[in-house]
């Protein structure tokens, strides 16, 4: 029953070991070292997820499924992959808030250390095979996430937003336990790929009662429409660094989440769960989009439009079909890098003592700061699914692959709120290049770096546009 | 007649027998707590140049040897108040709660190579669950007197228990790596015989911090905040009188032997003989394990408690929070990667794994 | 009980462990209840601390005497405690917080029937097609649960008890984010500066030229 115990065998887990390991380290350097030197830890961060992309890319990779940890853990193409990701996507999104935190002396070492223990979580429920493992991935995740929009302990509008985010992510990890806790006392097993085995037609309505929390506690962490009343309070309430932090890398996560758990495990029952998904997808667009065309705050219409794109993702998992499911995960993907991107140019447009939170502050951006301006109206359009620009593309794949599996009328309202949702991103971009900028604003003075880097970002949005090909291939490759 | 005895002994049923060792047990352990108040006094006379209790005798015996029970008697006679604003039910529970633990855990403590009363698998742990559950009596106390001094003396008690409690665990963690058990009976039995080869040799960072934390456990100084008569005047127990106020003693007392009895058990080879396997004394009195060695030990231990008393001013909080969280805790863990190292090659010893 | 009444012993040991464990069940069930009928929170808490000794001692007439153990070590003796001391700290008046309580009596009626129905279902009449007439197996002589439980926890189930340690670290690190301040202004000693401290840095022995009379 038990594996060779050799550091060789354990390699496809070099990425959650060295995480691990990493954490610890720099919370010690922090601690020693980080008062004197407050601009070292967030640098010794960065070097470490290079460092973990390294290690990754040399031992970590595998060419097919390894479990590991008797079972708990499972290694894949597509774990490895979402795991470089996790490790490119949080370097961007600390590299953007850097500054910004600085700013605002919100700047401690914890915030990094917590930033990587989110990742490990994440790294935790992208390998699940278990659902114990998921269950400590996603309370992992989730509590340093609470501490993360805590974080600026000061502000009484991120104190609320983290407790209401608490609160409620503590019910909905109540009701992920308990349906996990129906299914294994039903099943009798809690590892996922032993789980698909003994689910077989008819499910006992024990099941379907474990299913349907299970299913509840997935979208609550996608922040789906009934279960979505936390994240735009969070996302506006959360100084916009962390909200840049929650939007981003955790989507990896859900992804993973609802991908290992439902996909993988709960495959037996994969009619209960779509019919489940179905209504909750339709809303979620619905709501998520519509919503948005009525705020006047941008961090406010950031989050309905996530809550709008997460819609689009569960769409693709409602296909019930392997195709389906990697238009979700090449959605997911071409997601983070375009909600990097946007809150990335919040954090730039912002200053000490300002917040460019409001979408009045964007007017005429143009004139004040082109790069940013250009930047913004390349993710806007690529977040309205315009055709040169990758977000196009996810959209197109979601509906072909609705298309495929004969759900005509999910077609038809993807592609009318796609249609509603291209005003409100439309609407930024005229502010940005057709209204006069009001007088009193200055320019903003941000570390080249950090400019460098949203270039690129935006840039990646119009050549993934342009060349859509390697992607989609890779996403179609690794849920063959 | 004694042949008799011994096989009706042995007849009885098992919870009997238990029964009867547990009678006598406590009564031993009551007689010891009251000779340990007067032995305190006594050390706290000499260390101050003083005599101590010398007018009670007994049958006419050593002066001050009826002291005890003359004190006993005096307080059962008193008179019990209850505050009226007290909540009179756990105001006189409290004081009950206090005591039980401290004798509660004698159950598991191997008293001599053949008597156990109560052989527990997981005995450390059952040992550490109740004396942190004797901070109740203390807190309980405390609150149910609605007074501000017994407040202010059970919060801090119980945040200096709870802080002491893990260097305590600590500490512990260190001596079943060595004996590679729960159990308090395995424990003694796999610390090597002779004085060097006990755990205290080897894990001398552990046997000194789990020794300081037990002395603040119990609240004796110089970590006696909750009771810091100069302070909060009696803190926890400033309402209790007659023989409320007697019980709180006799557990503080209970405490005090029962964390020598422990520290002997852990550190200092139980029962053992110091001179166990040495050559010419090895096979004498001196090398033989008995109860007689267990009860030295823990003398040892308490006349070490009533010295510190009299010898150290008492720590500020702050202070005694310092001392807990950045001192003991860290040395307890460097200790244990130090021992694990030291286990894993074989230095030092340890049972080999598995 | 099963299990015990399995391993073949004599009537009367079965029949005091059914007596004990009808008698902390009735204590488990009557300490729940005071936890949430209770008006003085500190009595809720301590009707807690009770329910934990009760459910301990039931773990431990079933042969689970380690979880039992540590529930009370932990749970009472940590957790419990701190969770007191809070509560005792922040003197809440539940008569205020329990004001308009009944008017969501329906829904803990309704949440309280779901649960009963799943229990019968489990227990009765088996429609969740749970095996509820097999008991755990009776352990062998020497069977030590404390060191199985070690060894599946240091062996198969390693990595989430790494993982769950990871869990436990976060929330160290978070709790102290969140809480700990420096203010401007605070007094703090500095050990270390106390202890290197020398005489002569104290006491500065000065000449002083003594005054000419004028």
């Amino acid at each position: 029953m038990l594996e060779p115990t050799s550091w060789a065998g354990l390699a496809p887990a070099v990425a959650e070991i060295y995480l691990a390991i990493a954490a610890c380290v720099i919370l010690m350097v922090d601690v020693f070292a980080g008062r004197r030197w407050p601009r070292l830890t967030p640098s010794l961060t960065l070097l470490a997820l290079a460092l973990g992309v390294a290690l990754l890319v040399l031992f970590g990779q595998v060419s097919g499924r390894v479990v590991l940890f008797d079972g708990l853990y499972v290694e894949d193409p597509l774990g490895y992959v979402l795991k470089l990701a996790g490790f490119l996507f949080l370097a961007f999104a600390l590299l953007y808030s850097r500054a910004y935190m600085q700013l605002r002396s919100i700047q401690r070492g914890e915030y990094d250390v917590l930033a990587l223990t989110a990742l490990l979580g994440i790294f935790v429920l992208v390998s699940a095979n278990s659902l114990l493992t998921v269950y400590i991935g996603v309370e992992l995740l989730a509590l340093s996430v609470y501490a993360i929009i805590a974080f600026d302990r000061d502000n009484a509008v991120a104190a609320e937003a983290a407790m209401k985010y608490f609160v409620l992510s503590a019910i909905a990890s109540g009701a992920l336990l308990y349906g996990m806790s129906l299914i294994y006392g039903l099943t009798g097993t809690l590892r996922l790929d032993e789980l698909v085995a003994r689910l077989s037609d008819p499910l006992t309505p024990g099941v379907i009662l474990g299913l349907a929390f299970v299913v509840v506690a997935v979208c609550f962490k996608f922040g789906a429409v009934p279960f979505h009343m936390w994240l735009p309070d969070v996302y506006q309430g959360a100084p916009t660094s962390m909200t840049l932090f929650l939007s981003s890398v955790p989507q990896i996560a859900y992804f993973s989440l609802a991908l290992r758990l439902l996909t993988y495990g709960l495959d037996g029952a994969v009619r209960e769960w779509t019919v489940m998904l179905t209504p909750i997808a339709v809303l979620t667009l619905i709501v998520g989009n519509v919503v948005a065309i009525v705020q006047s705050n941008l961090k406010r219409m950031l989050a309905y439009s996530t809550i709008g794109n997460v819609g689009f993702i569960l769409l693709g998992f409602v296909t019930g079909t392997r195709a389906g499911y990697s238009a979700a995960l090449y959605y997911t993907l071409v997601y983070v890098v375009m909600v990097l991107g946007s809150f990335g140019v919040i954090l730039l447009a912002s200053r000490k003592g300002f917040e460019a939170e409001e979408l009045d502050d964007y007017r005429g951006l143009y004139a004040r700061d082109p790069l940013l301006a250009l930047a913004m109206m390349a993710l806007m359009f690529s977040t309205a699914g315009v055709p040169p620009f990758v977000g196009f593309w996810a959209k197109l794949r979601i509906i072909q692959e609705l298309w495929a599996t004969s759900h005509l009328a999910l077609v038809i309202i993807a592609a009318s709120v796609s249609v509603i949702g291209a005003f409100y991103y439309l609407r930024v971009v005229k502010l940005l290049y057709f209204d006069a900028p009001p007088a009193e604003l200055p320019t903003a003075a941000q570390p080249s770096a950090v400019r460098l880097a949203l270039a690129v970002n935006a840039l990646a949005v119009i050549v993934l546009g342009v060349l859509p090909g390697p992607l989609l291939d890779l996403c179609a490759r690794l849920l063959r | 007649m004694l042949n008799t005895l011994a096989s009706d002994w042995l007849a009885l049923p098992a919870p009997a027998r238990s029964t009867v060792w547990i009678l006598i047990v406590t009564v031993g352990l009551i007689l010891c707590v009251a000779y340990l108040t007067l032995w305190e006094r006594k050390v706290a006379g000499w260390m101050q140049l003083r005599r101590g209790p010398n007018r009670v005798r007994i049958f006419g015996l050593l002066p001050g040897l009826g002291q005890p029970f003359a004190d006993v008697l005096k307080l059962l006679t008193k008179e019990v108040i209850i505050p009226s604003s007290a909540n009179a039910l756990l105001f006189r529970l409290a004081p009950a709660l206090a005591l039980i633990p401290a004798l509660a855990a004698w159950a598991v403590i191997p008293l001599s190579p053949s008597l156990t009363i109560a052989h527990i698998d997981a005995g450390l742990l059952y040992v550490l669950s109740l004396t942190s559950a004797g901070v109740y009596g203390i807190i309980l106390a405390g609150w149910a007197a609605n007074s501000k001094y017994a407040f202010l003396g059970a919060m801090r008690s119980a945040a200096q228990i709870v802080a002491y409690e893990i260097a305590m665990g600590f500490a512990l963690v260190g001596v079943l790596m060595a004996a590679g058990s729960l159990d308090l009976g395995t424990i003694v039995t796999a610390q090597r015989p002779g004085i060097l080869g006990w755990n205290w040799f080897w894990l001398f960072p552990l046997f000194v911090v789990y020794f300081i934390a037990g002395v603040a456990e119990t609240n004796r100084a110089p970590f006696d905040v909750a009771e810091g008569e100069s302070e909060i005047v009696a803190g926890f127990h400033v309402e209790y009188s007659g023989i409320g106020f007697a019980l709180f003693f006799l557990a503080e007392y209970a405490n005090m032997i029962l964390i020598s009895a422990l520290t002997a058990v852990f550190f200092l080879g139980g029962w053992q003989g110091p001179f166990a396997g040495y050559p010419l004394l090895g096979a004498t009195w001196l090398g033989a394990p008995s109860f007689g060695w267990l009860a030295v030990k823990i003398f040892v231990f308490l006349f070490l408690l009533l010295w510190f008393r009299w010898t150290f001013p008492r720590y500020r909080y702050d202070q005694i929070m310092r001392l807990g969280w950045k001192m003991l805790i860290p040395v307890t863990l460097v200790w244990i990667a130090v021992e694990g190292v030291l286990a894993y090659y074989h230095v030092g010893p340890w049972r080999p794994p598995g | 009980m099963r299990r015990i009444a399995d391993g073949g012993r004599d009537g009367r040991i079965d029949m005091l462990v059914e007596i004990l464990f009808y008698a902390f069940a009735t204590v488990l069930v009557a300490s729940a209840l005071g936890v949430i009928v209770a008006r003085n929170p500190v009595h809720s808490a301590l009707g807690l601390v009770v329910c934990f000794i009760t459910s301990a001692a039931i773990w431990l007439l079933i042969g689970a005497e380690f979880l039992a153990i540590v529930l009370v070590l932990v749970y009472v003796g940590a957790v419990m405690v701190l969770f007191l001391f809070v509560v005792m700290m922040l003197d809440i008046n539940l008569e205020e917080l329990r004001r308009g309580f009944t008017r969501f009596a329906w829904l803990g009626w309704l949440t309280a029937g779901v649960i009963v129905l799943e229990i019968v279902g489990v227990v009765i009449s088996h429609a969740f097609g749970v095996d509820v007439g097999r008991g755990p197996l009776p352990e062998p002589p020497g069977y030590s649960n404390t060191t199985e439980l070690g060894r599946v926890l240091y062996t198969q189930f390693a990595y989430p008890f790494e993982l769950a340690a990871v869990l436990l670290l976060v929330a160290i690190v978070a709790a102290i984010a969140l809480t700990m301040r420096r203010r401007p202004g605070y007094k703090a000693q500095d050990v270390s500066r106390q202890v290197a401290v020398r005489a002569r840095d104290r006491v500065r022995l000065v000449q002083v030229e003594p005054e000419k009379r004028a």
